[in-house]
């Protein structure tokens, strides 16, 4: 089961409380795994809505992860 | 060359400017964001700006060659804040210096609608009614 690093922005920062995660997990996907935080954490937005990198790169959702993968999930930015 | 860049304070626009000045532009464009006091109809006292900066300078270094790539110009910077800002205060900077005017305008556009859909940057609104929140997404402005 590998061990990933998350970090947290904007939204998904306040729905879990936390700036940073370690997580060991089972999902072998960013998809799955996003849906497994959304079941815990209860994420409003959609994947439809979101982003997601892994280590520092927008990744496609079937992105396979990998030990010591660091995934950040982008809700819809609003810089500017 | 790094480009664009994340500060964690004040813009400076004369120096951004400067970097800018080359013997073969024939002119210089600019976009200044900045932080309104009202947002649909509320007021608003200052917003914190969250970045994750690894990847918003990335992706912001990425539009800014695509721009010297796709339009006739002599070179653009652009600079996004983090942090609390105050109405009034300058969010984002980006200058175009170019040959001609049109392409000026055109790179200049292009970059701030790109920052806006690709960046990954988040503003966290703060009421006068002192509640704060989240914006939800741009609207199509």
């Amino acid at each position: 089961m590998p061990r990933i690093e998350l970090e947290y922005f904007a939204q998904l920062s306040e729905a879990t409380g936390q700036r940073t995660e370690t997580r060991d997990t089972a999902a072998l996907t960013a998809a799955a795994l996003y849906d497994e935080l959304r079941a815990q954490y209860g994420f409003v937005l959609p994947p439809g809505r979101m982003r997601v990198a892994v280590n520092a790169a927008f990744r496609p959702w079937d992105q396979e992860l990998s030990e010591g993968d660091l995934v950040v999930f982008i809700p819809p930015v609003t810089g500017g | 060359m790094t480009r664009f860049l994340m500060a964690d304070g004040p813009v400076d626009s004369v120096a951004l400017r400067t970097c800018l000045l080359r013997a073969e532009a024939g002119g210089f464009c600019s976009f200044e964001g900045w932080v309104r006091q009202t947002n649909d109809g509320r007021p608003v006292l200052g917003i914190t700006y969250e970045a994750y900066a690894p990847l918003a300078v990335t992706e912001g270094q990425t539009i800014l060659d695509e721009a010297l790539a796709r339009f006739d110009i002599t070179d653009v910077v652009a600079t996004h804040r983090s942090g609390y800002l105050r109405v009034g205060e300058i969010a984002v900077w980006i200058g175009v210096a170019a040959p001609h005017r049109d392409a000026a305008f055109r790179a200049c556009r292009y970059v701030i609608d790109e920052i806006k859909k690709r960046v990954p940057i988040w503003k966290h609104e703060h009421y006068a009614d002192g509640k704060a929140g989240w914006v939800a997404c741009h609207r199509s402005e």
